[in-house]
């Protein structure tokens, strides 16, 4: 009597442990990669092109027969560029869902909040933002071994601009950021790299995220009569400025944008105030002024129209931080499968030469970034309603 | 045209117009704060919401349906002010146990809605509306004025004349500062308090609009912009005194004016700390606000 | 009502020790340990804010600022100076009492609305500080590097440690704040809530007890916000952003602002909410979140630990129809 009711129980248990493991057990053939993006709130404009461009590329991959035959599923969480949403949503991927590797966060500072964990868990991680700390440990002065990332850094695009700068002979600017991550960086880079190109700050402005007007701003700059005027900030404000700047008859300083400024919309909403404004771009933004022989030209082509027919939106070169990433990644996972340790090996040895959407990628031990500033970026120039290649 | 010197004085001067037309803005938000305040005492912070909608509907009307602007600003009004009339059916009235906590809670929650629906309809990109008369900005004693400004300055002297006239003027005017004062008492004689509190809201919102629509030709407009206006607009509305017009106006505008110089002549990363640090100054030295009554504050509820 | 009931507590804590032991073996609530790390610090940070608006009705739209007081001084003195990570916990503590005092005495002699805008004004001031002061806190980017806890050599290094250490730390502080709701303190606290005049004419002293329940909130929120740094060995000023303290009285709202039950309820329902429950969503989370906020708000003004009650009312009403 005992013992059937044991036998009972323990089938009972049994079962539902059994229901309950099925669903993993059912897709385990699958080679999953994991993806964190700020798909919503305030940092949308990184995450929202991000998370529309893995899907893309992964229904790209699958309908071309997968990986080596088995199926690519992407699980993507939103970090909402919350730091403690984004630690548990990569701990979940990692340990719950069992990733191979994961791609993103978006932000430099949901990156931090996750690198401990790349290392804790021996996963790659291959982020989409920007500050160069995501890979370097300053404190062990070397790369972090499980992570690496595909935009460019900060330090490129001001020294892109600053090489710009002193080819037009200035070397005495104005500074204006945004007080978000991604304007405290650049303001720390355009500092930092000052003195190394002979330029001179003489003023340096900051306004917040959700600002109507930097008048203020811009007419104590002007009151310091730099040589140019260079912007760090994404989102409504690099337009206000723009505007202000034109409004206050200040034409007549050049001004230069971050690679924030990186989509044609932005043109569009400064409503004429843009022309003549300097910005340095990856070759993504502008696929179309390349010339034939550009290494880029077809991959950037190629995403530039796909994603303008799948999602009828402009492209932004955000998203293309996670065709890079993913792409990497399917290139690991067509190599040596799903062992963590693998993929990390081949992304540091056996990716060399990728063409990306941002550049061509070499990753080696002490460089986990793998780009170099004068080839991953362009300077252009507003001209009309487009992006003009500047000379 | 070569580019003028400009002098310390021309500086000084743009950082006061700056100061005034951004503090503008918060005025039109702060009397929308105190219209519904004054009958119900409730602080509504979906009244950014307000601005936010104004903006984007009218964008749709003017620039996508495109309508003429003397057709699309009136309807936009409209629209939002409906908006308004079901937030307080929706979200207020059902309320049983209304405490200041509840209250914020509950225009919290319409406000996340509000937000999180605009989000799915406009999507999260900021959009631009033409500016009523033009961009060409106009000069002034080496200072630079947006034409845009004086609509926005324009439309505050008039919400504020149609106000004052209407509430002290018109019989619902009257009756709705009655429910302000006394609801029991306002019902003992008559009036229909939760016609009024229904009116409040759809004052407040229809102000919210005008706002909305005014700034958006200036500062762009998207989703999220909101939640910001809100706070600035609740700091004037305190720092002027909760449910004095004048004061709102006076707190809009000293809150613009600081910010601006606090960001031309010290630091502009932290102008808005200079604005809230004035603010809390003065709240320890005159707890009821610059033009608020401490009596009459000691017969409010919240 | 002066006596503390003790059987919930005991079944409180049994529930504490065993969840993880139980989450272990069904893998779809494998990750919840992990979430119920942060619910425990959350609840450290609503039981003192229970305490200051539900008993002590005062308004606290800055607690966010202490949060971040707590991590960012944790933060600071262990990864840039090195020093003993439990030592900059007490530290963290005492600098968030003396703001908590400085802040305080001018503020709480406001009321309503204007309290509110005055801790509201004091968050968002102490969010710019960590935002601007690069050199100090990292500025937006955030600081990394902060090291873990670890104990006479124990490292809490693993999910299942540190969830049982920051629920220790709950668990402690929840068991202490009943008894001081039971004592003579607490009877005061209850009696300003009522009437201020009436407890002021039979000797309270007022303006004192608000100040220290608004301190014992902020060192509370320091605890928590040093507990917070050490887990994520990053921490980053958005954390402690105003939408942070609003995160925090929706939590009380929702579970319930007259009971520390409700606190600690309403921190776990927030953080399943927020971090895992809504994930089905995707882009209508926020609207969800929100409706959810207002029908709490609506139908359960008493928040969930006012559901007992309904529902022994209803029960009532059935037995005396039948």
């Amino acid at each position: 009597m005992k013992t059937r009711k044991m036998a009972i129980i323990t089938t009972v248990c049994l079962f539902g442990f059994g229901l309950l493991l099925t669903p993993t057990m059912v897709f385990s053939e699958n080679l999953k990669v994991g993806a964190v993006f700020s798909v919503t709130g305030r940092t949308s404009f990184l995450g929202d092109p991000e998370k529309k461009t893995a899907e893309m590329v992964a229904e790209q991959i699958n309908n071309a027969g997968g990986i080596n035959g088995k199926k690519l599923e992407l699980i993507i969480y939103d970090t909402e560029g919350d730091a403690t949403k984004t630690n548990l949503a990569v701990k979940k991927l990692i340990t719950k869902d069992k990733v191979c590797a994961v791609i993103g966060p978006s932000l430099s500072g949901t990156s931090m909040a996750v690198v401990p964990l790349a290392e804790q868990y021996k996963t790659p991680l291959i982020s989409a933002a920007a500050s160069y700390k995501i890979t370097w440990d300053e404190k062990k002065n070397k790369s972090r071994h499980w992570v690496f990332k595909t935009p460019q850094t900060d330090t490129m695009a001001v020294e892109a601009i600053y090489t710009h700068l002193k080819k037009r002979g200035i070397n005495k600017i104005a500074i204006a950021s945004i007080t978000t991550g991604f304007g405290k960086s650049g303001h720390g880079e355009l500092v930092r790299l000052a003195s190394k190109y002979g330029i001179t700050i003489v003023e340096d402005e900051s306004y917040g995220p959700k600002d109507t007007d930097m008048t203020v701003q811009l007419t104590k700059i002007k009151g310091a009569a730099p040589g140019a005027i260079v912007n760090w900030s994404v989102g409504p404000t690099q337009v206000v400025i723009l505007r202000n700047w034109k409004d206050l008859g200040m034409t007549e300083i050049p001004f230069y944008q971050s690679h924030g400024f990186g989509s044609r919309k932005n043109i569009k909403l400064a409503a004429g105030a843009a022309e003549g404004v300097f910005a340095p771009l990856g070759a993504v933004n502008v696929a179309e002024l390349l010339p034939a022989s550009h290494p880029q030209k077809a991959v950037t082509m190629g995403y530039m129209k796909n994603y303008t027919a799948k999602y009828n939106e402009p492209l932004s070169s955000f998203g293309g931080h996670a065709w890079d990433a993913l792409h990497l990644v399917a290139k690991a996972l067509k190599a040596v499968g799903c062992d963590r340790a693998g993929i990390r090996d081949y992304l540091e040895n056996k990716t060399a030469g990728f063409v990306g959407q941002h550049g061509i990628f070499n990753f080696s031990t002490n460089d986990h970034i793998g780009l170099t500033f004068n080839e991953a970026f362009l300077m252009v120039v507003v001209k009309g309603d487009d992006w003009a290649l500047a000379k | 045209m070569p580019m003028e010197k400009i002098t310390f004085a021309n500086q000084l001067l743009q950082y006061l117009i700056t100061g005034l037309t951004v503090g503008s803005t918060y005025a039109m938000v702060a009397i929308g704060f105190n219209i519904i305040y004054n009958v119900t005492e409730i602080i509504n912070l979906a009244q950014g919401e307000f601005v936010m909608l104004g903006g984007l509907v009218m964008v749709f009307l003017h620039v996508a349906a495109g309508l003429p602007i003397v057709l699309a600003f009136p309807l936009t009004v409209i629209i939002v002010t409906l908006v308004g009339m079901l937030l307080d059916r929706l979200a207020i009235r059902p309320i049983r146990q209304p405490s200041v906590l509840t209250l914020i809670i509950a225009t919290i929650a319409a406000s996340i809605i509000i937000k999180g629906i605009a989000m799915f309809i406009w999507g999260k990109d900021p959009f631009d509306l033409p500016a009523f008369s033009g961009r060409h900005p106009i000069h002034f004693l080496g200072a630079v004025i947006q034409p845009q400004y004086f609509w926005i300055i324009g439309f505050l002297i008039v919400i504020v004349i149609f106000l004052t006239l209407f509430f002290e003027k018109t019989i619902i005017g009257k009756a709705m500062s009655a429910c302000a004062d006394n609801p029991g008492a306002a019902s003992l004689v008559g009036i229909n308090v939760k016609r009024m509190i229904l009116l409040s809201f759809a004052l407040s919102a229809a102000i919210g609009a005008v706002a909305g629509i005014t700034i958006t030709p200036i500062s762009l407009m998207e989703y999220d912009r909101g939640a910001m206006l809100a706070i600035k607009g609740f700091g004037a509305v305190v720092l002027g005194g909760l449910g004095s017009f004048p004061g709102a106006i006076l707190g809009g505008l000293i809150l613009g004016t600081i910010e601006s110089f606090g960001a031309g002549l010290i630091h502009s990363g932290y102008k808005d700390a200079f604005a809230l640090i004035v603010l809390l100054g003065a709240l320890f030295l005159r707890p009821s606000g610059l033009l608020g009554s401490i009596e009459v504050s000691k017969f409010k509820r919240f | 009502m002066l006596r503390i009931r003790k059987l919930p507590i005991i079944i409180f804590a049994l529930f504490i020790i065993v969840f993880p032991l139980v989450s272990r073996l069904i893998p779809a609530i494998q990750n919840y340990p992990d979430l119920m790390i942060f619910a425990g610090i959350y609840s450290l940070i609503t039981i003192g804010l229970s305490l200051l608006m539900g008993y002590a009705g005062q308004i606290s739209l800055g607690q966010a600022a202490f949060y971040g007081i707590g991590a960012y001084v944790s933060a600071i003195l262990t990864a840039t100076y090195g020093l003993n990570p439990w030592f900059c916990m007490v530290i963290g503590m005492i600098v968030a009492a003396i703001v908590a005092v400085l802040v305080g005495v001018p503020s709480l002699k406001l009321k309503g609305h204007y309290l509110a805008m005055a801790t509201l004004a004091f968050g968002i001031i102490v969010f710019i500080i960590f935002n601007e002061e690069v050199e100090w806190t990292g500025g937006p980017d955030g600081m990394s590097g902060i090291p873990g806890l670890s104990l006479f050599g124990f490292a809490f290094d693993s999910v299942e440690k540190y969830y049982y250490l920051v629920w220790f730390f709950v668990f402690s502080v929840f068991v202490f704040t009943i008894n001081v709701i039971q004592s003579r303190t607490g009877r005061a606290l209850r009696a300003i809530h009522s009437s201020e005049a009436a407890s002021s004419a039979m000797g309270i002293n007022v303006s004192r007890f608000k100040v220290v329940v608004f301190v014992y909130s902020a060192i509370l929120a320091s605890l928590a916000g040093s507990l917070y740094a050490y887990y994520l060995n990053f921490i980053n000023p958005s954390t402690f952003d105003l939408f942070f303290s609003i995160k925090l009285l929706i939590m009380i709202a929702l579970g319930g602002m007259h009971d520390i039950w409700g606190a600690i309820i309403g921190a776990f329902l927030i953080t399943f909410l927020s971090f895992e429950w809504l994930h089905f969503f995707e882009e209508f989370e926020v609207i969800v979140y929100g409706v959810i906020l207002l029908l709490v708000i609506i139908f359960l003004p008493q928040g969930m630990v006012g559901i007992p009650k309904i529902l022994k009312g209803l029960f009532n009403k059935k037995v005396s129809n039948g």
